[in-house]
């Protein structure tokens, strides 16, 4: 079977996730593009680690407010309803369980649930910013990533080898290849992309993968 | 009320030591005071231990450099607590090379050990940092079950922080995101300056839209760079 990188099938699915009033952070990069694949009549709080409840879309040209940026120092716009807090209260928010979904990118995340995601030793080291507490205080963490790295090599591994942004605290891993719940020491394949096969993805991934009696295939074109 | 000195940007400069810990308020250069910021750069400053929860922008390709950023490209800190280097390479490659010491704090753990500070308070417990690198050295404390680290109090000689608004007295008002670490900041340092797009006469703020109360702020500046 031929692989071809695809991003979009990634924050398609995750953008079905969620239900109306969800509290939801989304990560810089792929994660940030899951907010244009909601589905109408689903409406989402986004909450912004700098300090922000009802993110709205980015402002069109030249109508940036500088006092109003996205966690990646982007201008944004604000929903009615929004509201501004501190960094401290933020991460009151944040910790204190108030986020319903985290949704981060993955250098590398493991069948024990543990992630890294800000650190190559002596390469990049981007830091954590607000991901460890992301991971550790809401109630569902959401991992999206390509299934595999530019090498070919499986970013679903066994163990991570790299620092770690969280242990044992991932809950769901969407790939480009399907669908993953981390339980009990392994990935448990529950949703399978089209034109993948299960058998295939398990064989694929350098993790124990356990495909779900019930694991749908599922078209996200 | 007693009013605080309005002061120059080039006085509040002054006031920053070699050598000193400093504080910045501001995110990715949203909400730094950016013209005592240049004030710094123009009067040249070393050896300095900043605490920020990030280091702004610097695109070496490019060479772009927002906010606190240029503080860095200059060699001014012997010591980086932040958060987030990632979109300032400079800071990176000064770290790798070993020029500066970097201490990689996570931003909620970096938020509440500076109000900690500010708030008499000997440190907190939070479950961020387990079972990672963030755990090396600290206490772990079991409370009902779960695992905490004891973080510590963060604070600092000098904060700079950065308000929209702000009366003679030094009662500030932010903006949007632009607060994020400020209102903190400024609890946690020795001595505070707080920069001011609008500097208004005592009694023109509403009370019940203060931020940071008159009493943590020294002195003022008025803000003459906006952009980053």
């Amino acid at each position: 079977m031929e692989y071809a990188p695809n991003k979009d099938v990634i924050v398609k699915r995750i953008a079905r996730i969620f239900h109306s009033g969800d509290v939801v952070n989304l990560g810089i990069g792929l994660p940030t593009q899951v907010v244009n694949h909601v589905p109408e009549g689903v409406v989402i709080i986004l909450q912004s680690e700098n300090g922000l409840m009802g993110l709205g879309p980015a402002p069109e040209k030249g109508c940036e407010d500088w006092d109003n940026v996205n966690a990646g120092g982007s201008p944004i716009t604000v929903q009615p309803g929004g509201c501004f807090f501190d960094s401290a209260t933020s991460f009151g928010i944040i910790r204190g369980g108030h986020v319903d979904y985290t949704v981060l990118g993955v250098l590398e995340v493991d069948q024990e649930g543990n992630l890294a995601n800000y650190k190559v030793p002596g390469k990049m080291v981007p830091g954590m910013g607000g991901a460890m507490d992301l991971t550790t205080g809401a109630r569902t963490v959401i991992c999206s990533t390509l299934h595999f790295e530019p090498s070919g090599k499986s970013r679903l591994k066994r163990r991570c080898t790299l620092p770690l942004t969280a242990a044992k605290e991932v809950d769901l891993v969407v790939t480009d290849l399907g669908l993953f719940q981390v339980k009990d020491g392994h990935f448990v394949l529950a949703e399978c992309f089209a034109p993948y096969t299960p058998e295939w993805v398990k064989e694929k991934t350098d993790a124990d993968v356990v495909i779900a009696p019930d694991c749908k295939i599922v078209n996200l074109d | 009320m007693l009013e605080k000195p309005i002061i120059t940007a080039q006085e509040a400069a002054e006031k920053v030591k070699d050598g000193c810990t400093l504080m910045s308020g501001g995110f990715m250069g949203c909400g730094a005071a950016h013209t005592i910021i240049q004030a710094l750069k123009a009067k040249g400053l070393k050896d300095v231990s900043l605490i920020s929860t990030d280091t702004a922008m610097h695109d070496l390709k490019t060479g772009k450099v927002t906010g606190i950023g240029h503080l860095v490209v200059d060699r001014c800190f012997r010591k980086i607590t932040a958060s987030h280097i990632g979109l300032n390479q400079e800071t990176q490659r000064q770290m790798n090379a070993g020029e500066t010491e970097v201490e990689l704090v996570p931003q909620g753990t970096l938020a509440e050990r500076i109000r900690a500070a500010g708030n008499g308070l000997g440190g907190f417990l939070t479950p961020t940092g387990i079972g990672t690198e963030v755990q090396e050295g600290k206490q772990i404390l079991n409370v009902n079950g779960r695992d905490y680290l004891l973080e510590l109090p963060l604070k600092a000689d000098v904060a700079i922080v950065k308000a929209k608004k702000a009366d003679k007295a030094g009662n500030l008002i932010y903006a949007g995101t632009a607060r994020n670490f400020n209102p903190m900041m400024a609890t946690a340092a020795d001595l505070v300056i707080a920069e001011a797009e609008e500097i208004v006469e005592v009694g023109e703020l509403d009370p019940n839209h203060v931020h940071t109360p008159s009493i943590f702020v020294d002195f003022l500046v008025k803000a003459e760079r906006l952009e980053m």
